[in-house]
This record gives structure tokens, C-alpha cells and sequence, in this order.
């Protein structure tokens, strides 16, 4: 299953819920301010990197670049794609399923 | 007789209209000539941070916006400590914002003041008009 996740893991708990309910081999793609969860250095960090284990990560380019988000400070492994990308992961899984 | 308004900012740009709302209305209000601060706290810090490129998402990138505030008189913005911290950042990821000071020269200052969560509730509690975003 693809997971999408569009809020701010630092304001509200849909990551969280998300990576709860996620199970191993499944995907989470970072979209909209959901792209906040894939940053080194914040306090829901090793949230992310412990579930990298067994999820695959991936986060939208052009919503890093609108928050001013160098893909420096992007967690290491967590794969970051553009709009067709977003296309080939929809079409990979099964089913798709979004945290709002 | 002016009153003190601070306007809090909570919310990340972009992902709500909240902080370009904000924007404008502080920018409205800078014309009646009141003693207005700005706060940025929990993912408001975010709506500061410098390098932000809209092009691909075809919405307006108003963080420029914000360099423009010193020149309306609003220049006591505070930037919380907790928050920037919770978030990765310091004060160098930040918009460099600037006024210049009439009572010193001309001499360009720094906007943007860092705070701890307990002297912005100092800075909350001084106020006469609180508007929240």
C-alpha cells in the first residue's frame, strides 16, 4: 500500500497514525507540508528514521523547494521524486491510502 | 492613541492560507499608524525560512514579502527559541529582516528578535489587541 501524508508531523499526528498503521514493505510519500516529516534535525526525526526499516520514503521536490527545504537537510534515504514520480509509485502499489 | 497589536503566526506556508492572510492584514493594518509585533511560534517559524521557490507549484512565493515590513515600521518580530529548535533550525535559515532605526541614523538594524517561550508570554500578556493566524 502507498501512504500519502500532507500535514506537519510537528502540528498534527497524521505521520504518527500513519507510520502506526504502515506495514513492512509498504511506501509513505511526503506531500505538502507533509514534507516537513522528511528533515534531519527536528524532534519527529527518529520517528522517521526508525520506520525507514521497513518503509520506503519518498517526498515531493518541488513542495521541499516552496518551504525552502535544501534537499541537504532531507533524512538520508528517503527518496526524493517529482510529479511523474508520484505517477509510477500510484501505479506500483495496489492501493493508495491518505493521511489527511 | 495607538493601541499595541501582535499578530501570532502558528501556521506553515503554503499547506493553509493562514500566514499569507496574516501577511496582508498585518500589512493593512500598517497603515493606521499602530504599535504592531509579530510572532512566529510552532510551525509559524517555518514561514521565515529563506530560500523558498514557489515556481513548481504555481502559487505566489510571498516570503519576500516580508523583507518589505521594516519600511511599513513593523519591526519588532520575535522568533521563538523552543520552536526553531523543535525544527532543526537557528537563526541563520531564517530571512536576514531589517529596519532602519529614525532614532539612530538611519543605522540598519536587525528585525528579528529571539525569544524564549516564556518571554513571549511577557511579550502576549503587554498587548492591547491580539490577532491570531
Amino acid at each position: 500500500m502507498l501512504h500519502t501524508v500532507n500535514k506537519s508531523p510537528l502540528e498534527r499526528n497524521a505521520l504518527e497514525s500513519c507510520l502506526k498503521h504502515a506495514v513492512k514493505g509498504s511506501a509513505v510519500l511526503l506531500i505538502e507540508d507533509g514534507v516537513y516529516g522528511a528533515m534531519k534535525g527536528t524532534v519527529k526525526s527518529s520517528m522517521v528514521e526508525d520506520a525507514m526499516k521497513d518503509i520506503s520514503f519518498y517526498v515531493i521536490r518541488p513542495d521541499l523547494k516552496a518551504r525552502g527545504i535544501d534537499e541537504s537537510r532531507v533524512i538520508d534515504g528517503i527518496e526524493i521524486i517529482d510529479y511523474h514520480g508520484f505517477v509510477d509509485l500510484a501505479a506500483k502499489y495496489d492501493k493508495t491510502q491518505s493521511w489527511l | 492613541m495607538s493601541k499595541r497589536f501582535l499578530y501570532v503566526n502558528r501556521k506553515a506556508p503554503y499547506g493553509t492560507i493562514y500566514a499569507l492572510e496574516s501577511l496582508e492584514v498585518v500589512l493593512i493594518g500598517a497603515a493606521f499608524e499602530q504599535d504592531v509585533s509579530l510572532a512566529f511560534l510552532d510551525d509559524g517559524v517555518f514561514q521565515l525560512v529563506k530560500g523558498q521557490q514557489t515556481d513548481e507549484l504555481g502559487v505566489k512565493n510571498f516570503s519576500p514579502t516580508y523583507k518589505a515590513l521594516g519600511d511599513y515600521d513593523v519591526n519588532k518580530i520575535y522568533v521563538e527559541k523552543e520552536s526553531l529548535e523543535a525544527r532543526g533550525l537557528s537563526l541563520d535559515d531564517l530571512l536576514p529582516l531589517t529596519y532602519e532605526d529614525e532614532d539612530d541614523d538611519w543605522a540598519e538594524k536587525d528585525s528579528i528578535k529571539l525569544v524564549s517561550a516564556a518571554e513571549l508570554a511577557e511579550i502576549m500578556e503587554a498587548q492591547d489587541v491580539v490577532l491570531s493566524f
